[in-house]
């Protein structure tokens, strides 16, 4: 629940630190729920291995005889239902805060679910490479930021339009492109980077 | 023609700048127990895990019934149970759970087998507790009911009977025993010998590079 408290201060103290108007507050408020919603994604990604590569449970899915691609693609969805989504539900709070509009709030979770959806696939393969690593939170963040990068400009875009009450329908393709492209060749990246952890 | 054994041929293996394994070469059939032997950092461990297929070796090939493990890594797998050093056990699910989970995802698996398992090892009164509260023996004990649950041919155990009592003991010497009377393969790495009644063990004594 670490990466949600993250969330819910940083966006809390916008408001404070900036100005009350909420015509300010409005034209920052993308970029502001975006960055939140990114570095805490990061945070939550060191959590998707680390516990089964403490107890050994990793290893054994990798000698179970099953395709460990499918493995670690259950694993990435069942964080991104953990992490992201609760982070896509709270964040029209947070945007209310910021002074986005009520019809502006399907701007804002549908873009976040994708994109948190994204940072958690292609997260995987940072996560998986970075397992045996101590304090590797800063080595994920490198790895990972790079390829967060499309995720952040896509999203925030689509937010943005949201908020101006134009259609975000253009950068929300592009965010689903981008998460077809995870789901289709993201788990395979990171069960051989598991397997190279495991060594 | 389908040959139960397990070869290895050449191993080496690097650790770093360290040559843990410095060809070794090794054949077990059906219905053999190998017992590998050494000094703590001799490179047992390493061996094992080399022979599952997790580490990519620098020289030598390991075969599974005549046929490269790498070449189709999911189907020796499948012929296969290894436990570690630390039973493979999630803390906060209970022992029960634990297998449903853990042997589950390679075959179908039914309560009444769970129950049987847990029986056999010892574990029917605590076998619904969650697993943090069991001791280091009782978990030793919960993973060695994964073992018998997987029926795979080939064994490769890492120091199996630690943290076991003396009727533990004779508890994995027997298990051994029906894995190799069934024509089962088992390789152990061990400190002291197990109590194996039905043959003797071929040994493999490593030492420090």
């Amino acid at each position: 629940m670490q990466p949600l408290a993250f969330f819910a201060i940083v966006t809390t103290l916008f408001p404070l630190s900036i100005s009350p108007e909420l015509a300010r507050l409005r034209e920052i408020a993308s970029g502001v729920l975006w960055v939140a919603a990114l570095l805490a994604a990061l945070l939550a990604l060191e959590f998707l291995f680390r516990d089964d590569a403490h107890d050994g449970t990793l290893e054994q899915y990798a000698l179970s005889g099953q395709s460990l691609t499918w493995l670690v693609f259950a694993k990435t969805t069942a964080h991104w239902l953990l992490t992201g989504v609760p982070l896509a539900l709270m964040a029209p709070l947070a945007g209310m805060s910021l002074g986005v509009p009520y019809a502006a709030l399907p701007g804002i979770i549908v873009p976040i679910a994708l994109g948190t959806l994204v940072l958690s696939l292609i997260g995987a393969i940072g996560a998986a490479l970075t397992l045996g690593v101590r304090r590797s939170g800063v080595l994920l963040t490198l790895l990972t930021l790079p390829l967060a990068m499309p995720v952040l400009i896509f999203g925030a875009q689509a937010t943005d339009l949201a908020i101006r009450g134009a259609s975000f329908a253009a950068p929300l393709y592009l965010l689903s492109a981008l998460a077809v492209l995870g789901v289709t060749l993201a788990p395979l990246a990171a069960s051989a980077a598991v397997r190279i952890s495991l060594e | 023609m389908f040959r139960r054994s397990i070869q290895a041929e050449r191993l080496q293996l690097w650790r770093g700048e360290r040559l843990v394994l410095a060809g070794i070469d090794l054949e077990v059939g059906a219905g053999e127990m190998l017992q590998v032997t050494g000094a703590n950092g001799s490179g047992k461990t390493s061996l094992l895990r080399t022979l599952c297929g997790l580490v990519q070796l620098e020289d030598g090939r390991v075969l599974w019934a005549g046929r490269n493990v790498y070449e189709d890594l999911q189907a020796f797998h499948s012929q296969m149970a290894y436990l570690g050093h630390e039973p493979p056990l999630k803390a906060d699910l209970t022992a029960r759970e634990n297998l449903q989970y853990w042997v589950g995802i390679r075959r179908p698996l039914g309560t009444a087998d769970i129950t049987a398992a847990l029986e056999r090892v010892g574990a029917g009164a605590w076998g619904d507790q969650p697993v943090r509260t069991l001791s280091a023996g009782q978990k030793r004990r919960v993973a060695l009911a994964g073992v018998i649950l997987f029926a795979a041919p080939l064994w490769l155990l890492d120091e199996p009977a630690t943290h076991l009592d003396a009727e533990g003991q004779r508890l994995v010497g027997t298990l051994i025993d029906e894995q190799l009377s069934s024509g089962g393969v088992v390789i152990v790495a061990v400190h002291q010998d197990l109590p194996v009644r039905s043959t003797e063990p071929r040994r493999l004594e490593l030492s420090a590079a």
